[in-house]
């Protein structure tokens, strides 16, 4: 079960125009600007769902998942994950859960993958048998074992991701945050990164929170959309919510952000 | 534990399979050992008398500084954890069960022994075969051997220490270029990395000797050769445990407080 009730976060970030004398200026006198990156959120999510978070860039997408799971505190509301507040107990929470970033890499450069994934194993504690267990399920499913053994800096992007969401489930965690998990994938990649979630929701129960641009993923896989903008919740609601007007997803959602004016 | 043993064998096993930097990094510490040795031995042939320390320990000294630079080098910090820092990959690292400062610290231990398995056994070796006075001393004694042993690891940790500070405090600037440098130089110079610190004027010598700075290098390498006094050395040892608890102990806070306020760079 995860609540946030009216949770605020906003940034300071240093502004100033293009040029050799605004730079100059900017040594001695800074600009500041807040941008608020999420304002008043709130919302519930029950165990075993999956729900697509949805919205234009800079809406508070990765923010949102940043503060669920306890690499950012927010500013002002109240957070819970089964019961934990993210950012208090950060140790204990993120041993629920896992996360994967996209656009971000959790696989150690240099080493082969399989190194990486026994360094997690023992950053989780897993057993050695749920450790064994996990690895042949992941690798059966996300078709990994020739790539284990080579060092992440020499697999493409989308072997690299399959490797990464296998890294983010060894300790099975209940919940799973993905943050575009499928970007640059290819069509096949995406499409078994796809399956995979469905699959590990239908057999493990694990609650999943997905944020994309690509509405195939969220078609696939969610079967309740949140869509934030500008820092606000504006549509809370089922797939089909969304898609009373026909005509095809993309163009329903753009429309949508035309309507909130996002 | 048991995590932060495995980050350590990790880091350490990484570290071990980049040879041709350890190979250059030989090179450059007999080129440079070679060079102040001649300087030394130049101001020493002036007057043998107005030094400190007897020539062949400041060569023991210089030796054993190039061996174990990697111990010690105030530069060598770990780029990883500043780019995680600068580009945001600290998120990562974030969503794991595990204490970011002690991860941090065996990370460096790791990769500083690593470093200078590689690189102090040829440095040694050659340096035990030079001609006297020019190599490397044998101990002043077994017990003087055992103290440098353990002076050189809590040196090693003071140093680690240290550059946790430095870690943390990049949460603050976001860029580390500044603080890098400052540190770097400032460390260079008041941990006798350039001269050892008996060279410098008593006065100086006695405040520097205070030092967190002093608590790095200058123990060990002083010890091995006998040039420190029974008292002097309690005394060092003492400083050593003391700066190592209060540094770890200013950085662990800085920890704390940087994670309460963390931004994550880049989206």
């Amino acid at each position: 079960m995860i609540t946030m009730e009216h949770v605020c976060k906003s940034y300071k970030i240093a502004k100033r125009n293009a040029g050799f004398g605004e730079a100059c200026k900017a040594l001695f006198h800074r600009k500041y600007e807040v941008i608020h990156a999420l304002h008043d959120v709130t919302f519930t999510i029950g165990d075993g769902e999956m729900v697509g978070y949805i919205g234009p860039n800079g809406a508070g997408k990765s923010s949102t998942i940043k503060i669920l799971s306890g690499i950012l505190t927010p500013d002002s509301g109240t957070v819970l994950v089964d019961g934990r507040i993210p950012y208090k107990n950060r140790i204990e929470h993120v041993r629920e859960i896992g996360v994967v970033f996209g656009q971000r890499s959790q696989l150690w450069w240099d080493v082969p993958v399989i190194d990486s994934f026994e360094l997690l194993k023992d950053i989780y504690s897993i057993s050695d048998f749920g450790y064994k267990q996990s690895l042949e399920e992941l690798t059966a499913l996300l078709n990994l074992s020739e790539l284990l053994r080579s060092p992440a800096r020499q697999l493409s992007l989308g072997q690299r991701m399959r490797c990464e969401i296998a890294a983010s489930l060894l300790h099975r965690p209940r919940i799973l945050f993905l943050d575009e998990p499928t970007i640059g994938l290819d069509a096949v990649s995406k499409l078994a990164v796809q399956d995979f979630i469905l699959q590990q929701n239908k057999s493990h129960g694990t609650t999943v929170i997905l944020t994309t641009h690509d509405m195939q993923d969220i078609e696939a896989l969610t079967s309740r959309i949140i869509l934030i903008g500008k820092g606000q919740i504006l549509m809370d609601g089922t797939l089909d919510d969304i898609k009373k007007g026909g005509g095809s997803i993309d163009e329903t959602v753009a429309q949508l952000y035309r309507t909130y004016d996002i | 534990m048991k995590k932060y043993l495995s980050f350590f064998r990790l880091r350490f096993t990484m570290g071990l399979q980049y040879r041709a930097a350890a190979f250059a990094g030989i090179v450059t510490q007999f080129a440079w050992g070679f060079m102040e040795i001649m300087v030394f031995r130049a101001f020493y042939h002036a007057d043998a008398a107005a030094f400190p320390m007897s020539f062949s320990a400041t060569a023991s000294y210089l030796w054993l500084q190039q061996a174990f630079l990697a111990f010690f080098a105030a530069w060598m910090m770990e780029n990883e954890i500043f780019d995680s820092i600068v580009n945001g990959n600290i998120a990562y690292e974030l969503c794991r069960p595990i204490n970011i400062y002690n991860m941090w610290y065996s990370r460096s231990i790791a990769n500083r022994l690593s470093r200078a398995v590689l690189r102090c056994f040829p440095i040694l070796i050659v340096a035990a075969f030079l001609p006297q006075p020019y190599g490397i001393e044998t101990p002043a004694s077994l017990l003087h051997f055992i103290l440098f042993l353990i002076t050189l690891a809590l040196g090693l940790a003071v140093t680690v220490s240290f550059c946790m500070m430095i870690y943390m405090l990049t949460f603050f600037t976001i860029s580390p270029q500044g603080l890098r440098m400052g540190f770097t130089s400032t460390v260079e110079f008041f941990a006798g990395a350039v001269i050892p610190l008996p060279f410098f004027p008593e006065k100086i010598q006695k405040i520097l000797e205070l030092l967190p700075f002093a608590s790095m290098q200058n123990v060990a390498l002083r010890i091995y050769s006998g040039s420190m006094g029974n008292s002097e050395m309690q005394k060092a040892i003492l400083l050593q445990v003391f700066w190592l608890i209060a540094v770890t102990i200013a950085g662990k806070l800085l920890c704390r407080l940087a994670e309460k306020r963390i931004t994550v760079q880049g989206g």
